[in-house]
């Protein structure tokens, strides 16, 4: 749970009073909360841990931790289906809808 | 993969190697704190491929390993209720609780869900006011500023229906702790990367000085591994102790001063116990009194749960580094990923999982490789 992975902003907008961003970690895009890192630009690369940006990063070093994180398939550890992780792991049936 | 050529670019893990190898002239044991990065060095192999000369002893820094059976026994109990929607984080479904884990209750009815983000928790509890949502917040110092702030939003936005049931933890005292301990073996710290994005490097200079060990701040990929222990490696031999930073393509020497402001608002230090090793004064945070209303613990009436932790798991020695996972009698037998007796089999981020997954098949058969009693 402590792995933080680079993404890039695609767009900022104010939600709730809080500055929040589209960002696409190697295809995979997810919300992330830029209180934090308030001054992030649309372009940008920013290291995110639980949907929170918390440091800016080059793009070259974002991009090369990317490529390796989809190598090792930890893209999918981070943005998959925990359940079903968690259920083939235990060797278990997920129990009740998956990923509710 | 333990083969250089597998490794990002092949040349430069073979220079940073070439050069541990040709500064080091005797034996040093550095702790690497992190859990990412113990998961790194055993999937990658790069213990194997260091000199014979350094020893890495894996730390207790993998947050669900040491999140105390105590406070796990808590959520289980919280997530039981029928007024409750549970949010965590997937790392803590499976980490056995006295007799049963979070997707046991979940199969019992309880309703537990994942969430990516503790945002999603809050978002959550918006879209049903008539229901307790509770978000289980443990983690070190990079997990915490998310969650804080989480808690912040909620009273900010007047969602009373949301609380956190808070276990953090913080690097520094734990470092004190082991380096504290009558059997402490470690003579460097590879400091984890992601807690100084946020916390800096400040808090480390006084326990470089007091206790004579160079602490080098660490990422996570094989390569920011390898060039982490070569400066450590240096370090050892000058007979240096000063606090350097490996990682300054993530780490500035402030950490996130905005994270760390919003830390000090909604968090207040605590002692708190860890799993396997016990209690570790000032190392966690719980929070402060201005957010109690959002207090799980004390929502919910859990503050009395006392669990005493089994005496089978020898996680408290494996998260000491007093023990290697492989040396401990029930692993691969006993204690297996399926059915783990403590958390250090769970995560991925534990060390016994980590061997598990990438070196049983490699280890000597029998419940012990080497003398298992820690040496001095």
């Amino acid at each position: 749970m402590c792995l933080a992975v680079p993404g890039r902003v695609l767009d900022i907008e104010e939600r709730d009073g809080t500055r929040m961003a589209t960002v696409d970690f190697g295809g995979v895009v997810k919300e992330v909360c830029l209180e934090y890192l308030p001054d992030l630009q649309v372009g940008e690369y920013a290291i995110v841990h639980v949907g929170f940006a918390l440091q800016r990063l080059d793009e070259e070093s974002a991009k090369q931790t990317l490529e390796l994180f989809a190598e090792l398939g930890m893209l999918q550890e981070e943005f998959g289906d925990a359940w079903e992780m968690a259920a083939a792991e235990a060797g278990r049936d997920v129990v009740g809808e998956a990923g509710k | 993969m333990k083969y250089i050529d597998e490794f990002q670019d092949p040349e430069l893990a073979r220079r940073l190697l070439d050069d541990i190898h040709a500064t080091v002239t005797r034996p040093w044991a550095l702790m690497e704190v992190c859990g990412g990065q113990t998961h790194s060095i055993i999937r990658h192999g790069i213990d194997q491929l260091l000199p014979d000369e350094v020893e890495l002893i894996h730390g207790p820094g993998c947050p669900v390993c040491v999140t105390p059976l105590e406070v796990i026994d808590k959520a289980l109990e919280i997530a039981s209720r029928p007024e409750v929607i549970f949010c965590s984080f997937g790392d803590m479904l499976r980490v056995p609780g006295t007799g049963r884990d979070l997707f046991q209750v979940r199969g019992e009815g309880g309703d537990v869900r994942v969430v990516y983000s503790p945002l999603d928790a809050l978002r959550i509890a918006r879209e049903n006011p008539d229901r307790e949502v509770v978000f289980f917040g443990i983690g070190f110092e990079t997990t915490a500023p998310p969650n804080a702030m989480t808690v912040h939003q909620a009273r900010k936005q007047g969602i009373r229906n949301f609380s956190m049931l808070v276990s953090h933890v913080r690097v520094p005292p734990a470092i004190e702790a082991i380096m504290s301990s009558p059997t402490c073996r470690v003579q460097a710290f590879l400091a984890a990367g992601h807690v100084c994005s946020v916390m800096g490097v400040g808090e480390y200079p006084e326990l470089a000085e007091r206790f004579r060990v160079p602490i080098v701040v660490t990422g996570f990929e094989p390569l920011d591994i390898l060039e982490g222990v070569r400066r450590t490696v240096r370090q050892l031999e000058r007979g240096e102790h000063t606090v350097d930073n490996a990682y300054a393509r993530a780490v500035r020497a402030e950490g996130n001063p905005a994270a760390r402001a919003m830390l000090e608002d909604v968090f207040e230090v605590t002692d708190r116990a860890w799993r396997g090793i016990g209690v570790i004064p000032d190392s966690g945070w719980r929070l402060s009194a201005k957010y109690r209303d959002h207090d799980a613990e004390h929502r919910f009436s859990v503050e009395d749960i006392r669990t005493r932790e089994p005496a089978e798991c020898r996680s408290g020695e494996v998260l000491q580094g007093l023990l290697k996972p492989h040396e401990c009698a029930a692993f691969g037998t006993l204690c297996t990923p399926r059915t783990p007796l403590g958390a250090t089999m769970v995560s991925s981020e534990g060390a016994c999982a980590a061997y598990y997954l990438y070196r049983r098949l490699d280890l000597p058969a029998g419940p012990t490789a080497r003398e298992a009693t820690p040496v001095v």
